[in-house]
């Protein structure tokens, strides 16, 4: 057995997604609530958006953006969720000194957590997705490659703020566990989920441009209601992803050397 | 798994290690060197810097200065070249509770990369006691089970290093006693290196050859419970212990 930090193995990685699976298998309130939200957010602006497009002919024509919009900033809130909930299992457990004295490398331990945050996500927007074709008539799979290009941004972005998340509360204990549940709200009108980034003052919209899913959800609308795929757009929110994903990355293993030197490793409660 | 190399390199060896925190020094300055094979305890009442000290050996916490040496290997700066042939128990780290003692130790298993993952576990549970317990959500087992089963984790990659923090803490006598006896078999039969931390001294005088007492972040004594009984001229480490806590010894040396 080697001794890098960068020795990675699929064992190790395997061992950690099967430790989530089991816990996921053993609840069904963890699974039900993986689907519950999504579900309800989806109603509310599925009829919303009926309402309105039999009032106005802007929306009667953008038909599908706020729902298009619900279902893509699940993948985003949901991603982040699913990833940031499995670290948080293992400081509910009381687990983490286990792991972190055993041959799992940090980079293991977040690729299993990118891979429970696929998990969960599928889960719950699988089936969401479907109420959404019975109930609205709205088909997310009927974007095809233009829906692989937005989930991949959105993911990766995701992944980045569970990853520099996980390394706050790494650092800082459960008293931080509130961000991992709020961080990605400061995102929803900054990234503008629901409206076009021209609504936005000047000032902000500089910062809306320099985030990644702003692009993904201007490239929506713009594939539904101008009926064009803005692969420019698709191409500056990966650009910006690999910058984030690589500060977050970078950022996680400071906060971990940073717990080893306050010793937060073995004081994970509040 | 690695099998025990063969060598005189000690298994443990600090050197003038030191710990820092805003609040002050958990640990001040410690060297002491554990022989493979050696059952050492650790004893000093709370703050006393045992747990940062074991700590900072299986690298959960970095040290200020100094340097901590595991098998040969500096921590936590080469953890990954050792942390496969060490392990740990303690009361007040836990397993997830939801998961089965099955899968608990299967998932430890993989992360430790034993082979023949079902035999070791059949074996340990047969070893342990823990067979009727296998497929029970760990979070419904007594406290005395929840030990066996933090016991057989610790075991299960059969390491070299064994770090144990009270491992006793919190059981009725019968259930700690024959944990002892498993430690003990242990030692026996793997020639492991155990470092014990505990504030029972009837553990410490059956389990341990070597005894280190710290105080305030610093090695106050270093013997084998014969030499230490001796020294203070007390008959139990229990008293030697009370001598130390309340400082009764400082004020017999220094009416000597």
């Amino acid at each position: 057995m080697s001794g890098s930090e960068w020795d990675l193995s699929a064992r190790r990685i395997g061992a950690m997604v099967e430790r989530y699976w089991y816990l996921l298998r053993s609840s069904w309130p963890r699974l039900l609530d993986l689907v519950y939200w999504p579900a309800v957010q989806m109603l509310m602006w599925g009829f919303l958006q009926t309402y309105v497009a039999q009032t106005d002919g802007f929306f009667a024509r953008a038909g599908g953006t706020f729902l298009g919009a619900v279902l893509l900033w699940d993948i985003l809130f949901r991603g982040q969720l699913g990833f940031s909930v499995s670290f948080l299992e293992e400081m509910w457990s009381r687990n983490l000194a286990n792991l972190m004295m055993s041959p799992l490398r940090p980079v293991e331990f977040v690729i299993a957590l990118m891979i429970m945050s696929l998990v969960r996500l599928a889960i719950g927007l699988v089936p969401v997705s479907l109420l959404a074709i019975a109930f609205f008539g709205f088909n997310l799979w009927g974007l095809g490659l233009a829906l692989a290009a937005f989930f991949a941004n959105l993911i990766l972005t995701s992944w980045a703020v569970g990853i520099f998340v996980s390394g706050v509360l790494l650092r800082n204990g459960l008293g931080a566990e509130n961000l991992a549940w709020t961080i990605m709200f400061l995102l929803l009108p900054l990234a503008c989920v629901y409206y076009p980034v021209a609504v936005l003052p000047a000032p902000l919209q500089a910062v809306a441009w320099a985030l990644p899913p702003t692009y993904v959800f201007e490239g929506m609308r713009a594939l539904m209601i101008d009926h064009v795929f803005r692969a420019d757009l698709m191409l500056w929110a990966l650009g910006l992803n690999i910058v984030v994903f690589a500060v977050a990355t970078v950022a996680f293993l400071a906060l971990l050397k940073s717990a080893r030197r306050q010793g937060s490793l073995l004081q994970t409660g509040e | 798994m690695t099998g025990t190399p063969v060598t005189d390199a000690p298994a443990i060896a600090a050197d003038r290690l030191v710990k820092i925190y805003k609040s002050g020094a958990a640990v001040a300055g410690v060297t002491f060197s554990l022989p493979q094979g050696s059952v050492t305890g650790l004893l000093g009442g709370n703050g006393a810097g045992k747990t940062t000290t074991i700590a900072m050996i299986m690298g959960l916490v970095m040290p200020t200065s100094g340097t901590i040496r595991v098998l040969g290997a500096e921590m936590p700066r080469q953890r990954y070249r050792v942390l496969h042939r060490m392990n740990f128990e303690s009361p007040y780290v836990e397993m997830p509770l939801r998961l089965t003692v099955r899968q608990n130790l299967t998932v430890f298993s993989r992360l430790y990369g034993v082979e023949d993952i079902a035999g070791r576990i059949a074996r340990l549970a047969e070893e342990l006691d823990l067979v009727a317990l296998l497929d029970r959500p760990t979070g419904k087992l007594s406290s005395g089970q929840k030990t066996r089963v933090a016991l057989a984790k610790a075991l299960l990659n059969r390491p070299e290093v064994l770090l144990l923090d009270e491992p006793t803490a919190s059981l009725d006598p019968d259930t700690a006693d024959w944990i002892r006896a498993r430690l003990e078999r242990y030692r026996a039969t793997r020639g492991a290196t155990i470092l014990l931390a505990s504030h029972n001294m009837g553990e410490v005088e059956r389990l341990c050859d070597r005894v280190i007492i710290m105080k305030r972040g610093v090695i106050e004594n270093d013997g084998t419970p014969a030499a230490l009984l001796a020294h203070y001229g007390r008959s139990t480490l229990e008293e030697v212990f009370l001598d130390v806590a309340r400082g009764r010894s400082e004020a017999r040396e220094a009416a000597q």
